[in-house]
């Protein structure tokens, strides 16, 4: 069993598994801003996958992968403000214009993909990001290097999120108002912080990480697209929110758990271990699971999901 | 000293009411000027206009002789203009720094820079005697420190026009005397201040200017010297209020609830009701006095159902149980007015016929075999807008736009048309106007009268001596002495409102 462990707890899974937790963190990140001043956003899957296809789709044609990384935000951000406009100002229903979104996100990927690229995308690859290019010594440092020092640059930008929105949420003005709107938003009008603004703002910050997201998981290595590609990590990273208990770095650590259970499924199947490969693939959403219920949802922001009337008392 | 703040001709309507009719007011700097009016008179709707929160439809605000447009709050604050409203605004789970820092930039934006503004709400709490430690959350603070919370809130932006609106309905009568000693040291710096209250005395000892709103419009405007309680309630109802009731001797029933030593627990441990047993026969009315915070609430939370508690039972009609369930509760004939109609009360969002029918939707008349009977529904709505005056357009509107007093008399009327045998109130006439708390109070009577057993909870003495006939005083979950109404001096209930047994004090009555 030792033996066993050796191989599959290697550097390697390591560094693998942070590179599968990273378009979770992304994602997690903008996800908790929204969802702490309030907004009950569970169309990340669709902003995923939107930002997965336009950063492909930007990528190729334009020959370049930060036009599709720039796409992909753009892209998302509009999606954002859609979200926005409908949950905000036309104060609808929030569960119903995610599953709405989710819903469109997928039809106008798949059908977009078709119509751009034809019936067969198995060849169509798209120029991609390599790993950053550390210097050699760096890179071969034991463990430190395939952990650390061979992976994209959206893997830093991930790491460096989590601490960056604790600040915000903690230290600044900016995450006072967005912890006050998503408690008690008439609370936060009465003191001049426009409820309207923050969730704006929120959502469409969700969006540009929705977006990075994205390409995180098309564009750096596979560097393709395919059909429901996201296959529901939008909605694990929502639940990296809930047992993160809408911090952070909760939320960051619950994604790394899943990039682990990520890892470790490869690691499984490429050592050759003799179980049915339904198995290891469904590591990380019995994780998700067991982890929600065992951590259950904590303290959840007192306005979550409820809409805000401006005009009443 | 000259005029800091002019309305004039405000006008605000909304979908099916109008408001506010040109009202104008004028406020003078260094003084405190009262607005009065029943529930629903339009006195927080003129208020939020002046605050930014609604727009008027017509009229014009006048701040230091300027005429000004406010747009939203944060127009109002940069004019000076602070309010606490009705409705706490604050964030319970945020510092109390937090909570008075939100929405003003920072010295180091966006930097927060809790500590400097710590350090500030530190010395502002010394300078008031607040004693307020900057860094409790709020959800843990006792309501009177959370109204003083509201008040550094508007102090720390250097507020002069200082909006008060119903600051005192849920205050004890200490925090009344504190919260007044602050207003008129607010006013000898020279800042101005708006109060609304329902309490007349409060108006009395308080202001130097009244103006009285009647349907949203102005039905008085006098100074305080040349007016009196008697004036001002027939301004303000058209009629005269008495507070006398009807003196009845009752022929007790048997014994309607009982609770045997009783013990709740909360949430984070704390024992709120600790081993406590009574006993209210039909016919009779239960007064329990005490400072807010004493395990009143959840006493009577407790024997309704709302809470499980830990030790002893309660006995309902004869049945001892040791578990409760609230539509069992209801089943037995018990009816409750909760102390918090927001959360407990009402489903805001939902209309007033709808809110009337919470507890018996399911009965007939109101429902046959699962179904519900629309018209029923709609003409008892209809009519207990009439029978308790609710102040409304019709009975389909949401209970949100209800002035907070109407919404209290929806509770009364689902509560009281059922015609219970045991009522459970919990501050029945908190946030009503003087003609609604004779209302209630007569209510409560009329209740006893029918044969009922009533157990009301109030923190305002001068309702537990109209209306009870026993009168128990709670101290830290415990009854610190039952006596008759009458048999105890004012000063005895006091004493054993601040934690003396009775037991004690008569012995120290022998002594002397
Ligand atoms: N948001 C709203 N939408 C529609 N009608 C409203 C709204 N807010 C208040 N009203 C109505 O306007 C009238 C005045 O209400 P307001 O809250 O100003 O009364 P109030 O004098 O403050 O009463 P109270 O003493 O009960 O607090 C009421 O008839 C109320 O139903
Ligand atoms: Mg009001």
């Amino acid at each position: 069993m030792g033996e066993l462990a050796s191989v599959i707890f290697t550097a390697e899974f390591l560094g693998n598994s942070l590179r599968f937790a990273t378009p979770l963190i992304l994602a997690a990140m903008g996800g908790v801003v929204n969802e702490r001043t309030g907004v009950l956003n569970l169309g990340m899957d669709g902003m995923m996958l939107i930002g997965a296809f336009s950063a492909f789709a930007g990528s190729y044609f334009t020959g370049n992968a930060w036009m599709g990384v720039l796409i992909a935000v753009i892209s998302c951000l509009l999606i954002g403000l859609l979200h926005a406009f409908c949950t905000v100002t036309l104060v609808m229903n929030q569960v119903v214009v995610a599953v709405a979104i989710n819903t469109f996100s997928m039809g106008l990927a798949s059908s977009l993909l078709r119509t751009l690229f034809g019936t067969s995308t198995s060849a169509l690859r798209s120029p991609g990001f390599e790993n950053i290019a550390w210097p050699q010594a760096l890179q071969d440092l034991p463990f430190f290097g395939p952990v650390l020092f061979q992976q994209t640059i959206f893997v830093y930008i991930a790491i460096l999120a989590v601490p960056t929105i604790w600040w915000v949420f903690f230290k600044s003005t900016w995450g006072l108002s967005i912890r006050a709107v998503g408690e008690y938003p008439k609370a936060a009008e009465t003191m001049g912080v426009s409820v309207t603004k923050v969730r704006y703002l929120a959502l469409l910050f969700a969006g540009a990480m929705g977006g990075l997201s994205g390409a995180a998981l098309s564009i750096t290595g596979l560097n393709t697209f395919i059909d429901n590609m996201t296959a529901g990590r939008g909605f694990i990273a929502f639940a990296c929110i809930i047992f993160g208990r809408f911090h952070p770095v909760g939320a960051g650590l619950g994604a790394l758990m899943f990039g682990l259970a990520q890892g470790l499924q490869l690691r499984i199947q490429t050592v050759g271990i003799p179980m049915p490969y339904q198995i290891p693939i469904m590591f990380p959403y019995i994780i998700t699971i067991v982890l929600l219920v065992a951590m259950g949802s904590g303290s959840v922001p007192a306005g979550w999901g409820t809409p805000y009337y401006p005009d009443e008392e | 000293m000259g005029i800091v703040l002019e309305l004039e001709k405000i006008t605000k309507i909304f979908p099916k009411v109008i408001a506010n009719k040109d009202v104008d007011l004028k406020l003078e700097q260094g003084e405190v000027h009262a607005l009065l009016g029943e529930n629903g008179a339009g006195k927080s709707t003129l208020m939020n206009c002046l605050y930014g929160l609604y727009r008027q439809d017509g009229g014009k605000i006048y701040v230091r002789g300027e005429e000004v447009t406010i747009n939203n709050s944060d127009d109002a604050i940069k004019l000076g203009i602070g309010m606490v409203h009705q409705h706490f605004m604050l964030v319970p789970e945020l510092t109390v720094a937090e909570n008075i820092i939100l929405g003003l930039k920072s010295a180091k934006e966006p930097l927060l820079n809790l500590a400097a503004a710590e350090k500030k709400i530190k010395a502002l709490s010394d300078k008031y005697n607040f004693g307020i430690n900057p860094k409790d959350k709020v959800r843990t603070l006792p309501v009177g420190i959370q109204q003083r919370v509201e008040i550094l809130k508007v102090l720390y932006r250097e507020a002069d026009i200082l909006i008060l609106d119903e600051a005192t309905a849920v205050l004890t009568p200490q925090e009344v005397d504190e919260l007044f000693k602050v207003v008129k040291k607010l006013t000898k710096e020279g800042k101005s201040v708006l109060i609304i209250t329902h309490k007349l005395e409060e108006v009395m000892a308080l202001s130097n200017q009244v103006t009285v709103l009647r349907d949203g419009e102005v039905a008085g405007n006098v100074r305080t010297v040349d007016t009196n309680p008697t004036e001002l309630a027939n301004m303000m109802v058209g009629r005269e209020v008495l507070f006398e009731f009807e003196e009845k001797e009752m022929d007790l029933k048997e014994v309607y609830i009982e609770t045997k030593n009783l013990k709740v627990v909360d949430k984070k441990g704390v024992t709120r009701v600790n081993d406590l047993s009574m006993k209210i026969h039909g016919g009779e009315i239960l007064g329990i006095a005490g400072v807010d915070g004493n395990g009143q609430n959840e006493l009577a939370e407790a024997i309704t159902g709302m809470i499980p508690f830990q030790e002893g039972s309660v006995v309902i009609k004869g049945v001892e149980k040791t578990k409760l369930d609230v539509r069992d509760v209801y089943e037995q004939g018990v009816s409750h007015i909760p102390q918090d109609r927001h959360h407990t009360g009402l489903v805001l969002p939902m209309s007033i016929k709808e809110n009337l029918v919470l507890t018996d939707h399911y009965l007939e008349p109101y429902s046959n075999k699962g179904v519900f009977n629309k018209d029923v529904v709609d003409e008892h709505g209809a009519e207990m807008i009439e029978q308790y005056y609710i102040k409304a357009p019709d009975a389909g509107v949401p209970t949100r736009e209800l002035s907070g007093g109407n919404q209290q008399k929806i509770i009364l009327a689902r509560e009281l048309c059922r015609e219970p045998d045991i009522l459970v109130a919990v501050q029945p006439s908190r946030g009503l106007d003087i003609g609604a708390t004779e209302f209630v109070r007569q209510k409560l009577i009329d209740q006893r009268d029918r044969g009922a057993a009533v157990l009301l909870v109030s923190t305002e003495l001068e309702e537990i001596l109209q209306v009870s006939d026993r009168i128990a005083v709670m101290y830290e979950g415990e009854f610190m002495g039952v006596v008759k109404n009458g048999e105890a001096s004012i000063s005895e209930i006091g004493l054993m409102m601040a934690g003396t047994r009775r037991s004690n004090i008569e012995s120290q009555g022998e002594v002397e």
